[in-house]
């Protein structure tokens, strides 16, 4: 097709002639003659448009090479892309929350939002006829009044099912429109519900973490990490129903805290809701009451009065306190539920429990001193976490004699667990008062809140209390746990105090011999069962309770048991309490120090 | 069939015709109009919804242009050489005439008067005076060789002049580039010596340089083809887009979705438009019809003996094959985009109705003649 014929006709040539280089070199013969310029110049023509032709071949092939490299090779240009249209909605994704594993807490969901223009409703029973068909929940008269309002923009129903939207998008009425929009979703439903708190429709945070850190949600997309591990969360949750249901009991709360930088593993306040449904939840369940709810912790309290004693310097662990007969102060008497008519030394107070002891160790060191420890160790103040829904303790308006005796077995104060909790960690640590915090990673500036001296007589006391005294329901071989219980009689709705109506708390830690994790039970009104002969004390509930969980979360939190761990305190399972200097030697300075 | 079918002893006009008419050339130039009728069934429609007109305005109208253009194309070309200089010279005076009272007469649309309104019909005389320039200056440079003392670079340089004058008073830079790029091909034709082809060519990048320092939207037009990242660039990268959306064999008919965000997108940008619906194959069909069209033509009248035939069909080729690489290669990015429609496929009346005559010229001039002489008509 594409042929340059220069030379096609046959010409009749002589013989010889085609050797002729002047007759050769004539790439054309023409039919007439023409004279010599001419014929340059029709050469030149000639030759300059083969030119011409060989560059429009380049151009085109360079086309067509650049649309095999675009089409083809799709060759990325560093142009950006074009952005879409003005019309896209803003991103407004809220960040997501994350356990300390990265597990996800909370996250986003894209949906589709129901709405109308009323000014552009055509016929409003008609349309509303429609909508009931496809969504019968909805109320007939509400609807109708919204279509008819002469509003601009209605919510009708948020958060469609895409075969729900295409339903209503199939029956084009006119004035109706979806909005784009995005729904908060909890994947573990109940598990973290206090701690994560809930959002509104809007997703804008009105409770928990969600409420705490609303801004910090809205700007940062990165994931809000916390402090939480999931699978203990769900270890305590479990074990906590399992125990309300057990001895039907009307709450509960379970607390697990580093005791070495205050961050909160796992916090449980029950009944709880499923943040999806936050406002359709009875109010009780929405109640925190871990953070929220301030409770006289009984007995459990000891171990700070204990601890307040020892580290005054003016006590020792062998001192002697009479417990032998109630004691009176003007109209009140403290008794002892086991009263033992002896004596007893700070041991034998805290292991028996006895409020007499403790009173007579307040007393002896005064309410102010009481009163400086207790603020010291943060029990006069809310607790410092990060959530919305925290109370400060009830303390005593006057703090008079007879208050700091009631406090030092607590009764007439009242604190949040997690205050308990962050106490104990400081009692067990070394004495280093961390902030409870429910985000990993938080930078903390411990204060110093006793000697490390009294701390590792804590330890000691506190196993002590669960190898020989009220505690040993919680104790699971191996793991070293120490702890105190408390049953509070709660306050009755008649002014007094309620006889039967228990709250019972086991604080405790482990391994004591390098303390880890604190943890904190509190069972709102258990009852006595026959497998409990009827008792409902701490002893029988919350101790047992708090053994469970320790052994199903110790081997998540790297902590094995250890039976040649229990070789330094050896000592202790055989202690004679009434000897306790002697059994204690190894703290104080003694010749059986244990090698750690 | 049989009424197309003529005898080799056939006589008559039409006869001769058939027998002597570059038939490959022929058949190029309507399969180019088919396959520009498909692609505008496909872009015309989003372009009028864009301006809120019926959607088939652009396909019908352009389906009504098309045989008058075939007619005109098919009736040109049946003209002997001399008859199409005389043609060539009566339509160029028309033209230029209209060109000088249309920018009192004419419609400003886009800041341009190209338009003028003759008996309802809205006509773009730079459209016809481009191929009649073509034949006109052709004949110009070949008369310099047959009649020895004619002034031809002199008339040829005034001509020039004269109607790239007219055409940038419009101002319209893209058709008078068009135009000079022609001429200068026909001047290198004409065997300009090799000293001032190169002048020519310096000039020329001087010129291009000038022009975008002097005039702003063609500094603007460089600028965002140098600098994407700026402003401005919506149309090329929508084009982008299609080209790759469109992959080896497009999305298929009417699936295209850039051309309702393109606004030229039936005229300046239709090979976007082939690219995302039809595939790379389609493209490349395009490009080889233009191709084959071009070097067809040239190779055809390097057989001739009369100089007027050769620099004439160069011209007229040269603007043709000119058009058709502008707005494929803007579409391409490959280069600064410039407002040219792809000849025979893009929507536009005055434009095919020039392109027919165009055309008509060259198939006339390609036609086989037994007895030629030299500046002579057969």
């Amino acid at each position: 097709m594409i042929g340059f014929r220069f030379s096609k006709k046959e010409r009749f040539l002589y013989p010889g002639q085609e050797l002729r280089p002047h007759t050769r070199g004539r790439r054309k013969a023409p039919d007439v003659m023409v004279d010599e310029p001419t014929r340059l110049a029709l050469e030149v023509g000639r030759t300059r448009m083969m030119v011409a032709a060989s560059l429009f071949a380049m151009v085109y092939l360079a086309i067509g090479i650049r649309l095999f490299d675009l089409m083809v090779l799709k060759s990325t240009d560093r142009r950006p892309p074009v952005s879409q249209s003005a019309t896209v909605p803003l991103d407004t994704k809220r960040a997501e929350i994350v356990d300390r594993n990265g597990l996800v807490l909370a996250t986003n969901l894209p949906t589709v939002n129901l709405y109308a223009d009323s000014t552009k409703i055509l016929n409003a029973e008609e349309a509303t006829t429609k909508l009931l068909a496809l969504m019968p929940d909805l109320n007939r008269e509400e609807v109708l009044s919204k279509l008819m309002s002469g509003r601009r923009f209605i919510y009708l129903e948020r958060n469609l099912s895409p075969r729900l939207q295409a339903a209503i998008n199939a029956q084009g009425i006119p004035g109706i429109y979806f909005e784009d929009s995005e729904r908060r979703i909890y994947p573990h439903g109940h598990m973290v519900s206090h701690v994560l708190g809930a959002t509104d429709p809007d997703n804008g945070g009105i409770a928990g973490i969600e409420r705490s850190f609303d801004q910090r949600l809205k700007d940062d997309q990165q994931p809000l990490r916390l402090s939480l591990d999931l699978r203990v969360q769900a270890v305590v949750r479990d074990t906590l129903l399992a125990a309300i249901t057990d001895f039907q009991a009307v709450g509960g709360v379970g607390l697990v805290m580093d005791a070495n930088n205050g961050q909160v593993i796992a916090l449980v306040s029950l009944p709880d809701y499923d943040p999806a449904e936050f406002g359709n939840s009875p109010a009780d369940s929405q109640f925190n009451r871990a953070t929220l709810g301030v409770y006289e912790m009984g007995s459990s309290f000891k171990l700070l009065n204990t601890a307040m004693a020892l580290d005054s310097g003016q006590i020792r662990v062998a001192d002697m306190f009479d417990t032998s007969r109630p004691l009176k102060i003007s109209r009140f008497t403290i008794s002892d539920d086991h009263p033992i008519p002896r004596p007893q030394n700070v041991a034998e107070i805290l292991v028996h429990s006895s409020n007499i002891g403790s009173a007579r160790m307040a007393m002896a060191l005064g309410s102010e001193h009481q009163r400086e420890f207790l603020g010291r160790m943060g029990m006069l103040s809310p607790p410092p976490i990060e959530l919305p829904e925290i109370s400060p303790p009830l303390i005593p308006a006057q703090w008079r004699e007879i208050a700091m005796m009631t406090i030092s077995y607590g009764h007439g104060i009242a604190v949040t667990s997690v205050n308990l909790a962050t106490a104990v960690s400081a009692l067990v640590n070394g004495g280093r008062l961390y902030k409870p915090t429910l985000l990993l990673d938080t930078p903390q500036d411990p204060k110093q809140v006793i000697t490390p001296q009294t701390s590792m007589l804590m330890r000691y006391l506190m196993r002590l209390v669960v190898s020989e005294g009220t505690g040993k329901k919680a104790d699971v071989p191996g793991y070293l746990i120490g702890g105190k219980t408390g049953s509070a009689e709660k306050v009755s709705q008649h002014g007094g105090y309620d006889t039967h109506n228990l709250r019972t708390t086991f604080a405790a830690a482990f391994p004591l011999d390098d303390p880890r994790y604190v943890v904190l039970t509190v069972l709102d009104e258990p009852k006595g069962l026959k497998s409990t002969y009827g008792f409902a004390t701490a002893g029988w509930n919350a101790a047992p309770t708090t053994g469970k969980i320790i052994s199903q979360i110790a081997p998540l939190l790297g902590v094995f048991p250890r039976l040649d761990a229990m070789q330094p305190y050896a000592p202790l399972n055989n202690v004679d309490l009434k000897n306790i200097t002697q059994s204690i030697a190894f703290i104080t300075g003694g010749a059986r120090a244990p090698a750690r | 069939m049989s009424n197309l079918t003529f005898a080799r002893t056939d006589t008559s006009i039409l006869g001769r015709w058939w027998w002597t008419v570059d038939r490959w050339l022929l058949a190029t130039v309507f399969l180019l109009v088919i396959v520009g009728m498909i692609l505008l069934m496909a872009a015309g429609p989003a372009a009028a919804d864009r301006i809120h007109a019926d959607p088939f305005m652009f396909v019908r109208k352009q389906f009504f242009t098309m045989p008058f253009a075939l007619a005109l194309m098919l009736g040109v070309s049946m003209l002997s050489p001399l008859a199409v200089r005389k043609v060539g010279l009566i339509g160029f005076a028309i033209t230029l005439l209209l060109l000088v009272v249309a920018p009192a007469l004419g419609s400003e649309i886009k800041g341009s008067t190209r338009w003028l309104y003759i008996g309802g019909v809205s006509i773009q005389p730079s459209e016809f005076a481009k191929p009649c320039f073509a034949v006109v200056s052709g004949w110009v440079f070949s008369a310099r060789h047959t009649s020895p003392g004619f002034p031809g670079y002199r008339i040829a340089v005034v001509l020039w002049l004269t109607l790239v004058g007219l055409l940038i008073i419009q101002p319209d830079l893209g058709q008078s580039m068009l135009v000079t790029a022609m001429w200068a091909a026909q001047f290198f034709l004409a065997g300009l010596h090799l000293f001032w082809v190169a002048l020519l060519v310096a000039i020329t990048l001087c010129g291009a340089v000038g022009a975008y320092f002097i005039l702003p939207h063609v500094q603007k037009r460089v600028d965002s083809f140098l600098n994407p990242e700026g402003a401005d660039t919506y149309q090329i990268q929508k084009a982008m887009q299609a080209f790759r959306d469109g992959g080896l064999f497009g999305r298929g008919p009417g699936e295209g979705t850039v051309k309702a965000a393109l606004p030229d997108s039936h005229t300046d940008f239709i090979f976007a438009v082939a690219g995302e619906e039809f595939g790379m194959l389609v493209c490349l069909l395009v490009v080889g019809l233009f191709a084959f069209l071009v070097i067809r033509g040239m190779s055809r009248v390097m057989e001739e003996n009369n100089l007027f035939v050769i620099i004439a069909t160069g011209g007229l080729l040269v603007q043709f094959g000119t058009q058709a690489m502008v707005n494929m290669a803007s579409s391409l990015h490959l280069m600064p985009t410039k407002g040219m429609t792809l000849p025979f496929i893009s929507y536009g009346g005055s434009s095919i109705m020039g392109l027919g005559l165009g055309m008509g010229f060259i198939l006339a001039l390609t036609r086989k003649r037994w007895s030629s002489a030299i500046g002579e008509t057969s």
